[in-house]
């Protein structure tokens, strides 16, 4: 009985819809900036509060001038199902249409020949592919690392890293951040949690740093938020990324964050789409342009510590250190 | 290696093993109690989520962590509530219903966290409490007596639940409603009422693991469980759906997963190496279940087999 | 009363359950300050509005039904797959391999052999917890929630070394291959939409199971294991053969969905975010609702996991032009879960009640 009402349910429901579908037609709205600002749709494969990489993808739109509506679709971590959203924003009519994840690379590259009239952004990485109507913005995260890791080192002779998976943005900071920690003569040790969400993981990894004597931590992704609680718990110093994270413990724990700001790259694209280009650069966001600021903690900004960071700051823009 | 076997990295070790199998255990527990009475509950991992949800908000907005701790399982009971409608009103079929149930309650955490709070903010976390004497024995102490309530509160409950479902007529009706629901209920027990309030125990319970999960770690994200309560319904199985073996499968997740972390931290395991031993915790309980398989443990005969009175 | 209605209740009471659910959300949507109904319209024509959203449910649909086959046999031999979400990247991997192995030979052999691969590799991670289940006692929901984990670090690994696409500039590289051979696409059947081959592929195989289910010895000896197992045992049926057999074509199904969410995709690449879901949109799961919906029965899985398929397109389709949290959408989808799998009994009650 179960079996065939189930069934029967299944059946009208199809027709229902299917009656639908043969009435609806496909009806792909346009509608254009009108001299207010243009209109941007943001497309990320997380969430927007997870102090990481969405929240400032998110951050950065929002302190853009010249934009008239910004729509986001945060959560896309199925690449199919970002892919789909960058086609219907595109079809809806956003000027700029921008793919906050490296793994929508590939269907970036399939989708914007489809609208040569829309501008489409890629985010983070350098490439793109050749098409005049897609622009790629990436974060020298390595630097700001760096001049991080410098400052650590002032702060404890051992340093604990709680990282993600070992690729990408994740990697090139943690890499630049041992390189300036290890040049200020600090012990660093690495731990890649492989989660990208792993709290409890992250918060024991953390507990076990502290444990064996470290005096800084530092790490990226969202997961970090565990490791910052231990630290607070703890009484050690955290170095943040991506986002300002001094909010997620108690004043003091968190010295500074490399905050990345999107809009240095992204507002030359935003009035260049406004003028009527539809982009085709590739953008990075570095110290040298201010892309990349590090922002202290609250209570934390003193004066010899700004000494410390402006001259590996300025030694980094100069050229005179590598950072990755 | 050497480095490791030092009496201060096992010590501490075990402590972050057991602050790592408090939440599995405590899920786990509530699922054992509402399997041994026939009920499958794969919404554990909603529960969580949103008890410790609506823990982390209140000690967040009241600092008090008992408060936290008794709105996760306030809110466990409530999930459990539902679901106990949805199973034995209803009698939906209990394997979708709970994925359902973990559906509504990510996206639910998900978007009550998104509002009502943005960001995440550091709460307080448990403090430990030495026992007092047993405390202070030489390395026992430090293993055993110096954890937080919450881990002996789950523990202490490994015995407690053992005892009612062993030497309790309440226990008793569980594991006959669980075994033969149509027997029992001929002998006048009502297995809906018995069923309602293993739900109800073991939901709040999942609940409260969440809550422990939220206020141990102080912080909150989107999925903060990230699996937990999956794993703690397959920990039921390797526990032979007895508390002691709950326990042990616990500890024994919970006591790798720490391992694994320590030997990265120290740098034991680098590379390549430190990527496969992620998997160890998992892989391990498996091998552990084939090598000392107990073919006699069988489920519940009527789990998941929702109960009418003439059939 | 005229005799077809209490049949009616077969249909309005899901559809009732639905409108309850649908109705919680849009106190929820209007709680957050949108508009329900232009919300629920839009997820209507997003998934069925046009020929491109037809075509976007069918391919979403793909790996459900694909999974829902599988769980109608392993459910059937009375076996609980949870290891959906590891056989499909077992299957994968497998494929995905295979095609780097042999990436110019004809499309005609191509596609055949990685999908193939496909069934090897899932079908290889439902054998194992199958035999540890029919050979030494070890519980099926156990082993596949752990074997879950396993393969998401294998693919992890595989993804961020040897199979890690070589080409990505030194820094910021992500755990993504290189694109994937292109004699292995899957061809487009529909042109201007995603209607891939996979589509015909799933419903081939929901139809093949249903043949196998109910047409062949085995299937046959398997359903009676499932139903009696004491019995199926007396009869002299090998009930551990079953079981470790059912597991492992469970497996090889949603090794298959594996494959063809690799060669079906737009990107053309596979990529691991360190989480099942990020590959896979939580089909393992997901699957297992379709096939329950479909009253485990393959051929009925069909349009249950196109209807999920819907949901889930139309969801996505409603956040976007409502702007509301994602997080919204996936309660939802779970209130329309328990919703209707709560209502199947009440049909019956409905129905008898209607008949007074």
């Amino acid at each position: 009985m179960k079996n065939t009402s189930n069934r029967k349910a299944l059946v009208a429901i199809c027709a229902i819809l299917g009656l639908f579908a043969a009435a609806c037609g496909s009806d792909g709205e346009s509608a254009g900036g009108d001299g207010d600002g243009i209109r941007i749709a943001i497309v990320a494969p997380s969430a927007e509060n997870d102090l990481a990489f969405t929240q400032s993808i998110v951050d950065g739109t929002n302190n853009l001038t010249g934009v008239k509506e910004i729509a986001r679709s945060p959560g896309l971590f199925l690449v199919d199902d970002a892919a789909a959203a960058l086609r219907d924003y595109a079809d809806d009519g956003f000027d700029l249409v921008i793919g906050h994840g490296s793994q929508y690379g590939a269907v970036i590259q399939e989708i914007a020949p489809d609208f040569p009239d829309t501008a489409f952004a890629w985010g983070t990485a350098s490439d793109t592919f050749g098409l005049p109507n897609v622009s790629a913005y990436t974060a020298a995260a390595d630097q700001g690392g760096y001049a991080l890791g410098a400052l650590a080192a002032t702060k404890g002779s051992t340093i604990g890293i709680v990282g993600p998976v070992e690729v990408g943005d994740a990697k090139l900071y943690i890499d630049g951040f041992t390189m300036g920690a290890e040049a200020g003569g600090a012990a660093v040790a690495t731990s890649y949690i492989d989660s990208f969400s792993d709290v409890q993981l992250a918060s024991e990894t953390a507990s076990a740093f502290a444990d064996s004597g470290v005096e800084v931590m530092t790490g990226t992704a969202q997961m970090t938020v565990g490791a910052i609680g231990v630290a607070e718990e703890t009484g050690l110093a955290w170095f943040g990324t991506q986002s300002n994270q001094a909010s997620a413990a108690a004043d003091g724990v968190v010295v500074a964050s490399q905050v990345y700001k999107w809009e240095v790259a992204l507002q030359g694209l935003v009035d260049d789409i406004a003028a009527g280009s539809l982009g085709g650069q590739s953008y990075e966001i570095n110290l040298a342009n201010g892309g990349l600021a590090i922002e202290w903690g609250v209570g934390t900004e003193n004066g010899d510590d700004q000494a410390i960071l402006d001259a590996a700051i300025d030694d980094i823009i100069a050229g005179n250190i590598t950072t990755r | 290696m050497a480095e490791f076997f030092t009496v201060t990295v096992l010590i501490s070790v075990f402590a972050s093993g057991v602050r790592f199998a408090t939440p599995y255990l405590l899920a786990a527990l509530g699922e054992t109690l509402g399997q041994r009475s026939g009920v499958l509950n794969l919404g554990v991992e909603g529960v969580m989520l949103l008890g410790g949800f609506m823990a982390y908000w209140t000690v967040l907005e009241t600092g008090s962590r008992l408060l936290g701790v008794l709105v996760g399982l306030a809110v466990g009971l409530v999930m459990g509530a539902v679901y106990a409608v949805v199973t034995l009103v209803f009698k939906a079929e209990q394997g979708i219903s709970g994925i359902g149930i973990y559906l509504f309650g990510l996206g639910m955490s998900e978007l009550l966290f998104e509002k009502l709070v943005g960001t995440s903010r550091k709460i307080p976390s448990f403090r430990d409490v030495r026992i007092p004497v047993l405390g202070d024995i030489k390395w026992i102490g430090d293993i055993f007596f110096n954890h937080s309530p919450i881990v002996y509160f789950a523990v202490l409950l490994v015995p407690a639940l053992a005892y009612l479902l062993n030497r309790t007529t309440f226990g008793l009706n569980v594991r006959a409603v669980g075994e033969n629901p149509e027997a029992a209920d001929s002998l006048g027990v009502s297995v809906n009422r018995v069923r309602g309030i293993t739900i109800l125990l073991g939901n709040g319970l999942a609940g409260l693991g969440g809550a422990a999960l939220a206020i141990q770690v102080g912080q909150f994200q989107n999925n903060i469980t990230n699996g937990i309560g999956f794993i703690a319904v397959a920990l039921v199985y390797f526990g032979a759906w007895r508390p002691v073996g709950v326990l042990a499968g616990s500890l024994l997740y919970g006591l790798v997963a720490a391992t694994v972390a320590r030997w990265k931290v120290m740098e034991i395991v680098t590379g390549s190496a430190a990527s496969f031993t992620t998997m160890a915790p998992a892989l391990l309980t498996v091998l552990a279940l084939a090598v000392i398989a107990r073919r006699s443990a069988n489920a519940p005969a009527a789990l998941t087999v929702p109960f009418s009175r003439g059939g | 009363m005229p005799k077809h209605l209490p049949r009616l209740s077969g249909v309005l009471v899901p559809l009732f359950a639905v409108v309850v659910a649908l109705l919680i959300g849009a106190i929820l949507i209007l709680i957050l300050g949108a508009n329900p109904l232009t919300g629920y319209w839009e997820l209507l024509k997003g998934a069925f509005g046009d020929g491109d959203a037809i075509a976007d449910v069918a391919v979403r649909a793909t790996p459900l039904l694909l999974v829902g086959a599988g769980i109608t046999i392993a459910f059937r031999a009375k076996v609980i797959n949870i290891g959906g979400e590891g056989q499909i990247i077992a299957g994968a991997l497998v494929s995905v391999v295979t095609s780097m192995a042999v990436p110019n030979l004809p499309s005609i052999l191509l596609i055949p052999l990685v999908l193939l691969a496909g069934l090897v590799g899932g079908g290889f991670w439902g054998f194992i917890p199958g035999a540890l289940k029919a050979y030494l006692g070890v519980n099926e929901i156990l082993s596949t929630i752990m074997l879950n984990i396993v393969a998401i670090q294998i693919m992890n690994y595989l993804l961020r070394a040897p199979l890690i696409d070589p080409d990505q500039p030194e820094a910021g590289r992500i755990p993504q291959t290189a694109r994937l051979a292109r004699n292995a696409d899957l061809p487009i059947l529909v042109p201007g939409t995603r209607l891939h081959l996979g589509v015909v592929v799933a419903i081939v195989a929901a139809i093949l199971t249903w043949v196998f289910l109910f047409r062949t010895t085995q299937g046959f000896k398997m359903r009676a294991v499932g139903a009696n197992d004491a019995a199926a045992n007396y009869a002299g049926m090998p009930v551990k053969r079953m079981t470790m057999l059912a597991l492992t074509y469970s497996g090889a199904l949603c090794g298959l969905a594996g494959s063809i969410l690799a060669f079906g995709s737009v990107s053309h690449r596979m990529y691991a975010d360190g989480s099942s879901v990020g590959f896979t949109g939580a089909s393992g799961f997901n699957g297992i609702v379709a096939a329950l919906f479909g009253g485990l029965h393959p051929i009925w899985t069909i349009p249950a996991s196109f209807l999920f398929g819907a949901l889930l397109v139309g969801a996505n389709a409603m956040q976007r032009s409502i702007q509301i949290s994602p997080a919204l959408v996936g309660a939802l989808n779970g209130l329309i879960v328990v919703f209707v799998v709560s209502s199947s009994t009440l049909r019956a009650r409905v129905a008898r009640w209607m008949e007074r």
